[in-house]
């Protein structure tokens, strides 16, 4: 047996933008509160619970992935990375400079998603980009801004 | 968020997970096998699941083969819906996962959990049921193996304390002429108003449905009146509708009526498709 | 006001939150934390129309971490914005599946959430009022029995006692019988949608603590802080002062924010724990079912025209779902009266808007307040009336359209200064979406591709006497800090207002640092941000804050410069000599007050206030709807063009057109984004959005999942967005509201490019393909 949890709570050692964070979980929580409440990386943004908006997105191994639809203690041993990890990441001033934000609440998870999609795919084709955006839902925006954004790092990694 | 508290293990070997059901079963706790758990996270959440004792099988090897060996393409019942988009072994399995809910979440839903969800849709099972496919079940007994119309087909699933371990398609089944149709109330992430995999095996039409009736089918009586060449492909569609069994669902999706409508145009686009019937 | 060349006014500057929203840094209401801090959650009804018989919570009290348990009881009286109807926790009846019953407040979520679940409510069924045309039949289950006594919390509010009339409204201009029967054409259409909701990504969430001193200090996510603050002194009898509400930045809105549900029950929480700090957060389905959603809508439009295509009557019945309280729809109901024409020019209007009750949830407003709902009857009949006139439907359009020299359906009168230039705005949007090319053509694919247009008007109904203040203080360096109580919902306000402060001081945009968060205790009191009115409001309130800023460096600069205040002129970090402008001083010189070589200091520091008001509105006539309800009306047009496989139904929207009179338009990109995203929700809207309700009345899809929303690649393949400018006289800058234009006209554009399409007449929403599929099923058989 790997790891085991009666129904108490356990220290549970999660790897977080290349940090070891001890965080007390219930194995019921899902790893979204824990980042949220225990590390204060609000970030990934509570919206649906339900994997149906991707407002939570992190990376868990580099994949996107609802930090709504995790158990926190199936982390263990995962790298996770949340959108406090991607500082660097061209995609946060692509959103920027393509006026692809307007409330930011749906930002994070757009902008964790959409570096790994051009880190997976640096040549995404339009069918691509579909197929990983229709993950996440925004409300303001009518979805143009961000297009431009996205297309327009894939365009610099591909030069 | 999940109310209510549960014990977690995680299971490495086949064996322990067995032990781990069979101790908490002794103790009459309320237990189940977690996979990619993204049904049962939504489902306790909204109170329509619950369990006392969560076993995650994600980490048992057996679960996440994915390979041919021996004229056999072996896919653990862990392995996530992406990876087996990414593995690019089984094309009409991958254009039938490749529309299960979205791409993120397809990184979490294993093909285990959605031949095992409690919803009507299933799927992953169409191109199996095309397929013949086998099912390795690990359960009371041991390792058994059973075609998967006899599990996952109508209402039935596994037995209790059963886990599915791998499913297993013969490689001669798994590159053959094949088409799949999703027809959904409106945006393209959603759950199927009607959907259907159709593949020609021998030059016969084999076809499967899922989001009409209370659970995915491939009917014998339906093939063989859409392989009926004595009869031209109206004549057949309108009598293997006839054929379809079961109540046609109702719900927030579509109407009865206009899953009918769909159908209908699903099987002529598969004969399209498939370029058969001429 | 001023003509010279602008440098920010105008300019497409870079939105001040965009940084710190791509880092994931801005911290929402539900972001913060604390030790301590005590969460709420709610029990709901199961039960659409029932009595109370017992709540019973012994077995929810045995849950560990359990701290209070609230029922009705606790507070057995009725608020609400307009009429006070609704118990914020269900006392003795429950009125829709979701209404609060009790709340649980517990150490931690999950405790309250297994609590609640434990809390057994036992009810006595009553019949089910299931839809507006059954609530207004004499012999329907009566919701509120007590209607005629509640209490009307402001004017222009007509509940009828005994009724599911929650309010009726009244419009009589002219003389609409006579004049009907002297149309040589005319036309009637029904048209009916389902209730529906906002969708805010960020569901809602307040956090309430009283302090031992008696202050109440909330935290939310609200568009209105200073009516939470009226709520609390009119309901819990609190000092006004003693409530102090913060607001950070809203993670999107959309009018849903706009009411007081959640604060209400907030309070309640902390009260029944000694004050102690209470969070109280909305799941989604909670947020779709339990809190506001928006309105359901049916009419009956009638027109009439004459030989010539002139309009010359219309008559308008509204009948709109409010579900079972009235809330924010009984202002609605209002607003869709006073506009109900669209922006045409009729001289005979008879306009009967019921707010009705119903077994729903409740609605309250949504972007565009109503205006989508009757813009899309309007639209569709005008569509149908040019058919049965064989007349080009622009054309209809343009010989109708309202102009200065008319009057409004209430009889206010329309001039250049408060309306825009419709017709400026059919030549554009008739070029941006080549309607010459042809209204209905067949691709080489064998797919449909067919236009359709809209125009739309909209005043906004603030309050009468509907305010803004700023304040501006500045620093050592010069630069200056910008408070007012505007909110930032997404839709820019911060980064305009910021941008007014710029170009009035002449400084540059960076050098404004704009509070991003309200707080009402120190933030001039603001009516509310909604109503597309903050950019006006606010707006002037900033620009008179900086001239007032600018009157006091002025002052303090002529004994500088010993010269007369009228001889200075502000900009570029300084205060200088007009005709010598290297003769001066800079601002940072004087921000904290001039200190002479020899330590005499004079002067003090700057400090900026303006504020504005509207002027001359008034409340309508009870019986005529006379009256002036709003300061300008924005219009603009909209089309689309689709293309549609006419074998399964499905369709692409290839275009998206907005042109739009928004006065002059502060930013133009931030403009441009509220109407790509305007656009997108009113398609959005049109195409897939509304509840499915079952038997009992229970919202079936009340998660995302099955809400439904169009997703990336589901919108326009192309939105084109223009601005005419016709400068509003007494805007700042002559800017107009704009922020909910961008949705008015779509649903509308959308089904009449479908019903061309198609050549069948839409007349409900959401327009999916089964509904296409149904209407063309039905015409051909």
């Amino acid at each position: 047996m790997k790891l085991s949890n009666g129904k108490g709570k356990m220290v549970a050692p999660l790897l977080i933008n290349g940090e070891i964070h001890d965080v007390i979980v219930r194995s019921a929580d899902t790893l979204l509160p824990i980042l949220r409440e225990q590390l204060g990386l609000t970030g990934a943004k509570q919206a649906c619970q339900n994997g149906d908006c991707g407002a939570c997105t992190v990376l868990i191994n580099n994949q996107p992935s609802h930090a709504c639809l995790s158990l926190a203690i199936e982390t263990v041993n995962q790298s996770i990375t949340t959108i406090e990890g991607l500082s660097n990441s061209p995609m946060q001033e692509a959103f920027v400079n393509n006026w692809a934000i307007q409330c930011g609440y749906c930002t994070p998870g757009f902008i964790v998603n959409s570096h790994a999609l051009v880190t997976n795919h640096p040549n995404a084709d339009d069918n691509i980009i579909e197929e990983w955006l229709q993950s996440n839902i925004c409300r303001c925006t009518g979805y143009e801004e961000i297009k431009m954004a996205v297309k327009s790092v894939l365009k610099t990694s591909s030069e | 968020m999940i109310a209510f508290d549960f014990e977690y293990y995680e299971a490495t070997t086949l064996k322990e997970a067995k032990e781990l059901y069979e101790k908490a079963q002794a103790m009459d706790k309320k237990v189940m096998y977690y996979n990619g758990g993204t049904e049962f996270i939504t489902f306790a959440r909204k109170g329509k699941a619950y369990a006392e004792v969560v076993i995650n099988i994600k980490n048992i090897p057996d679960c996440n083969l994915l390979e041919v060996r021996d004229g056999t393409l072996l896919i653990g019942a862990s392995v996530t819906l992406n990876a087996i988009v990414n593995a690019g072994f089984y094309p009409l399995l991958e254009d039938v996962v490749k529309r299960i809910a979205d791409h993120t979440s397809r990184n979490k839903i294993t093909i285990g959990g959605n031949l095992n969800s409690q919803l009507m849709y299933k799927e992953a099972i169409l191109p199996l049921l095309l397929a013949d496919a086998k099912l390795e079940i690990f359960g009371e007994e041991g390792i058994r193996y059973v075609p998967v119309q006899e599990v996952f087909n109508k209402k039935r699933t596994l037995k209790q304390g059963e886990l599915l371990v791998t499913i297993q398609v013969a490689t001669e089944n798994l590159q053959l002429p094949s088409t799949f149709i999703k027809r959904t109330k409106m945006s393209k992430v959603g759950y199927p108003v009607v959907s259907a995999a159709a593949i020609i095996k021998e030059e016969q039409f084999r076809i499967a449905f899922s989001g009409v009736c209370a659970s995915p089918f491939r009917s014998a009586a339906i093939e063989k009146i859409l392989n009926a060449s004595d009869l031209q492909i109206d004549q057949r569609i309108e009598k293997a509708l006839r054929e379809i069994p079961g109540k046609i669902v109702e719900d927030v999706n579509g109407s009865s009526a206009y899953r009918q409508f769909l159908l209908t145009q699903v099987m002529e686009d598969m004969y399209r498709g498939l370029e058969v019937g001429k | 006001m001023e003509q010279t060349e602008r440098t920010s006014v105008g300019q497409p500057e870079q939105r001040i939150d965009a940084v710190e929203k791509a880092a994931g840094k801005v911290k929402f209401t539900d972001d913060y934390q604390a030790p301590g801090m005590l969460h709420a959650k709610l029990v709901t009804s199961t039960e659409a129309h029932a009595y109370l018989q017992s709540v019973e919570t012994a077995a929810a009290w045995k849950v560990p971490g359990v701290r209070a348990i609230i029922t009705g009881e606790t507070f057995p009286f009725h608020i609400g914005p307009i009429l006070a109807d609704r118990p914020p926790l269900a006392y003795e009846k429950v009125r829709y599946i979701g209404e609060p019953v009790a709340i649980i407040v517990a150490d931690s979520d999950y405790q309250a959430k297994q609590a609640a679940s434990k809390v057994v409510v036992t009810y006595k069924k009553l019949p089910i009022v299931h839809n507006v045309q059954q609530a207004f039949e004499a012999s329907a289950p009566v919701i509120h029995n007590d209607l005629g006594e509640y209490t009307k919390i402001i004017g222009n509010v007509y509940p009828v006692a005994g009724t599911n009339i929650a309010s009726r409204i009244k419009i009589r201009k002219g003389d609409f019988g006579t004049a009907w029967k002297n149309c040589t054409e005319t036309i009637s259409e029904t048209y009916s949608f389902n209730l529906s909701d906002h969708v805010a990504l960020e569901t809602r969430s307040a956090r309430v603590e009283i302090n031992p001193a008696g202050k109440v200090i909330v935290h939310a996510c609200t568009q209105s802080p200073f009516t939470i603050k009226k709520v609390f002194n009119q309901f819990f009898n609190l000092d006004v002062g003693s409530v102090i509400v913060h607001i950070p930045m809203v993670g999107g809105a959309f009018g849903g924010k706009g009411t007081v549900q959640l604060e209400p029950l907030a309070y309640l929480a902390s009260k029944a724990v000694g004050g102690r700090l209470v969070k109280l957060t909305l799941s989604r389905e909670e947020d779709m079912t339990t809190a506001p959603c928006r309105i359901g809508f049916d009419a009956t439009i009638k027109l009439g025209v004459d030989h010539n295509g002139k309009l010359l009557a219309g008559q308008y019945t509204f009948l709109i779902d409010s579900g079972a309280y009235s809330d924010q729809a009984a202002g609605i109901t209002r607003a869709a009266a006073l506009d109900c024409t669209g922006p045409y020019h009729i001289p005979n209007v008879w306009c009967d808007s019921y707010c009705m009750y119903t077994n729903h949830p409740f609605a309250t407003s949504f972007r565009g307040y109503g205006h989508p709902e009757l813009t899309f009857a309007v639209e569709r009949t005008m569509d149908k009336l040019a058919k049965n006139l064989n007349m080009c439907p622009i054309e209809l359009r343009e010989i109708n359209t309202i102009l200065p020299g008319h009057t409004s359906p209430t009889q206010a009168v329309i001039t250049k200064n408060n309306i825009g230039d419709a017709q400026k705005c059919i030549a554009l949007a008739k070029e941006r979406i080549a309607w010459e090319e042809g209204e209905r053509l067949v691709g080489e694919n064998g797919k449909v591709r067919a236009k359709g247009l809209s125009l739309f008007w909209k005043t906004s109904t603030t309050a009468t006497n509907a305010q803004a203040g700023a304040i501006l203080t500045f620093e050592a360096d010069g630069k200056v800090n910008l408070n007012c109580a505007a909110i930032e919902l997404g839709q820019g306000t911060k980064t305009v207002l910021g941008q007014i402060v710029a170009e009035k001081l002449k400084m540059k945009l960076e050098d404004i640092h704009v509070t991003m968060e309200v707080n009402t205790q120190s933030d001039p009191h603001q009516w509310r941000t909604v109503a597309s009115s903050t950019t006006f409001l606010a707006g002037r309130a900033v620009y008179a804050a900086a001239e007032n800023a600018i009157g006091q460096l002025k002052k303090t600069a002529s004994t500088v410069l010993q010269c007369a205040e009228e001889d200075l002129e502000v900009g570029g970090g300084r205060v200088y000599l007009k005709p010598d402008p290297t003769f001066g001083v800079e601002i940072k010189e004087l921000a904290l007050g001039y200190k002479f070589p020899n330590g005499h200091s004079i002067g003090g520091q700057i400090v900026g206030v303006g504020k504005h008001i509207q002027r001359h509105l008034t409340p309508m006539d009870k019986n005529t709807g006379f009256g002036k309800p709003g300061p300008w009306w924005s219009v603009g047009v909209q089309a689309v063009e689709v293309e549609i496989d006419e074998r399964d139904f499905t369709y692409k929207i290839l275009k998206a057109v907005t042109v739009l009179d928004g006065g002059t338009i502060i930013n133009p990109m931030t403009a441009t984004q509220q109407m790509r995203g305007g656009m997108y929700m009113g398609l959005s809207y049109a195409a897939i959005e509304k509840f499915v309700f079952d038997h009992n009345e229970e919202v079936e899809n009340n998660d995302l999942r099955q809400y439904g929303t169009l997703r990336y690649g589901e919108q326009p393949e192309q939105y084109t967005v223009d601005f005419i400018e016709t400068p509003a006289a007494d805007g700042p800058y002559g800017a107009r509201g704009i922020g909910e234009y961008g949705v008015i006209g779509a649903p509308a554009a959308l089904a009449n490019s479908l019903s061309n399409a198609l050549q069948v007449e839409l007349n409900e929403l959401p327009l999916v393909p089964e509904y296409l599929w149904k209407m063309k099923k039905e015409r051909r058989q």
